[in-house]
């Protein structure tokens, strides 16, 4: 992972066991946790998640693209975030 | 006259004109909708379905969904519309339940149904179609059966009132969810109630928001059909993306918009609704929970000319109590507003824990009497008995067990629940179904579920744990477990670890303590 990913990575991750999971163990949440379709990111959750990444980073996310194929992993998301700066 | 009728009806005056339409714009007219319909009647009755039996409807929202519903009606039997994003096993108890008499799903969900079912369902006919959506994928299902084996034609059932018409299955405190019965007569009443109070002509065009197997999607479906108007289907996930619903109601042109308050809320914070044009709107309908103040005046802002309503009722009465809102909002009001008054063809009545009448502005528990009440729950006699209550002349009644005020002009304010239901994003929660739920987890020893008010989500659930070990369990795996028996809006949204939980003096769990602890710990140990 590139510096600029790893930052990015902890960022996202940081966030989401703030914000979603309060008192969660760090090391559970792995990248290739699936996120979507198991309660932790639901719409409202989502939402939130995609204010934080177009404040935080600067980015723009289309309706169409706020899906399991880019959300669903702390991976995904770090994969999703670093495409729309490259 | 039974509820296909209304559409029967609708479709003998108005042929041509679009029944149901896709946000992708596939549509069906009355004449085509009707004929699918009564083809999927003639494939029922030709496999044995009678007056009385129950089918089961797994499918994701589509034109075939919609012609489902109504050839089940049709056939005489009622349908169970079952969520088709919730875990399998808990769909499969559901159809198990009230021994549905045979299913329609489709290709993507069946194998997992089937596995839940497990061995020995070969008698319950599983009718899968290829896919849902547009319609075609029922007609192209029911031409392949049909040149196998071809149906001989047949008549609508003539129901009776008082026959059940649909089941729709709602969270039950004892862990498993509960069918609530609702026959014609029942769901008939409402759609009358609902054609006098928003007056609908057949150039509307309403929304269809609510999945099926939630009461809203009752006025709906019925309404719009009834009246040769136009139902337009919101897919499951633009229903949840606020900008795409946003642009959906405005480039479709809908005229009447029915959700719970929680998407109008999501709409007016994330839909960026300033971009589009609702001159179209005449009607907001909202129901399922309380409308925080705060939204409700932002969205009056962006949509300033549609009447408001407000509309209450549990699924055992659907609505039962309205009020329309005034055409401004105070600025310095931050009260919720009234759920208004009876309907007329209901009658209410507010007790006290005795069953004494109480005065008008004492707080009291709503009683509810009218054609529109269920006829139970299905098989479950204990809870039909606690449900309702004989009080000799006057009559049964059914308790809502909300508590609510009638005010100084005839108003009714809701307060609170008598029980541990709760509204998430307008669904019913029962906190006793997640605790049975966690309890099935073999690290669990106790667990303990309470609803904390939370400004922006309305609720926020709190489950408190105390495991057998004495050492915490990853919210994710707890979260994961969750997902696999409950659906996604009854999973917790915080956790909280307890060497035991605090009890009271009858050694009971002390709920009050756990209300006032939680939220207080942000690492998650109490």
């Amino acid at each position: 992972m590139a510096p600029d990913s790893r930052l990015i990575h902890d960022k996202i991750k940081e966030f989401i066991l703030r914000q979603f999971l309060p008192g969660e163990d760090p090391n559970a949440l792995t990248d290739d946790t699936a996120l979507i379709d198991t309660g932790i990111l639901d719409s409202l959750a989502t939402l939130k998640l995609i204010t934080f990444l177009e404040e935080e980073f600067g980015i723009r996310v289309e309706a169409h693209e706020a899906d399991s194929e880019n959300l669903n992993t702390v991976a995904d998301i770090t994969r999703f975030v670093s495409s729309k700066l490259g | 006259m039974a509820l296909h009728f209304y559409f029967i009806e609708a479709a003998s005056r108005y042929p041509e004109n679009i029944a149901v339409r896709e946000q992708s714009g596939t549509s069906i007219t009355y004449r085509e909708l009707d004929d699918l319909t009564s083809r999927l009647r003639d494939r029922l009755i030709r496999l044995g379905v009678t007056r009385g039996d129950r089918i089961g409807i797994y499918l994701h929202k589509s034109i075939d969904s919609v012609a489902c519903i109504l050839g089940t009606l049709k056939s005489g039997a009622a349908y169970v519309p079952v969520d088709p994003k919730a875990p399998p096993t808990r769909n499969a108890y559901i159809f198990k339940d009230c021994s549905v008499r045979a299913i329609i799903t489709e290709a993507a969900l069946e194998p997992l149904l089937r596995r839940e079912l497990g061995e020995g369902e070969n008698s319950r006919p599983i009718m899968t179609l290829p896919g849902a959506g547009g319609g075609g994928w029922l007609r192209a299902w029911i031409d392949r059966e049909e040149a196998a084996s071809p149906s001989p034609q047949t008549l609508s059932v003539h129901s009776d009132l008082d026959d059940l018409a649909y089941i729709l299955y709602t969270s039950g405190s004892t862990g498993r969810p509960k069918g609530v019965m609702l026959s014609h007569r029942n769901a008939q009443c409402f759609v009358d109630w609902c054609s006098d109070t928003f007056e609908p002509v057949a150039a509307d065009r309403f929304s269809s928001h609510a999945p099926f197997h939630f009461d809203l999607s009752i006025l709906d479906i019925y309404t719009p059909l009834k009246h040769g108007a136009m139902l337009v289907l919101v897919g499951e996930d633009t229903g949840k993306d606020p900008t795409a619903l946003a642009s959906l109601i405005a480039s479709q042109k809908l005229t009447i918009w029915y959700s719970t308050p929680s998407i109008l809320s999501l709409l007016t914070q994330y839909g960026k609704m300033e971009n589009h044009d609702y001159s179209s709107l005449r009607l907001v309908l909202f129901a399922g929970e309380v409308f925080p103040v705060v939204h409700l005046r932002a969205l009056k802002r962006v949509l300033p000319r549609p009447r408001y309503f407000n509309l209450y009722g549990p699924t055992e009465t659907n609505v039962c109590t309205y009020y329309e809102l005034p055409p401004t909002i105070e600025d310095d009001r931050t009260d919720p507003y009234p759920i208004g008054v009876v309907c007329p063809h209901y009658r209410g009545m507010i007790v006290e824990a005795g069953g004494k009448r109480v005065e008008r502005g004492v707080e009291g528990e709503l009683l509810i009497q009218g054609p529109g009440v269920m006829q139970g729950y299905w098989n479950l006699p204990d809870q039909n008995e606690r449900v309702f209550v004989d009080l000799g002349e006057r009559g049964r009644w059914y308790r809502t067990g909300d508590l609510v005020i009638e005010q100084a002009d005839g108003n009714l304010t809701f307060i609170g629940r008598k029980d541990r239901m709760v509204k998430k994003r307008g669904y019913r929660v029962e906190l006793g179904e997640i605790e049975a739920c966690l309890y099935r987890h073999p690290k669990v020893r106790e667990a303990a579920v309470v609803a904390l008010p939370d400004e922006a989500e309305g609720i926020r659930i709190c489950a408190h744990i105390a495991t057998h070990d004495q050492n915490r369990i990853s919210i994710i795996e707890l979260k994961q477990f969750c997902s696999r028996h409950l659906p996604l809006y009854f999973i917790p949204d915080l956790f909280q670890f307890h060497p035991k939980l605090p009890k009271t003096s009858t050694d009971k769990i002390d709920y009050q303590k756990l209300q006032s602890q939680a939220g207080t710990s942000r690492n998650g140990q109490a």
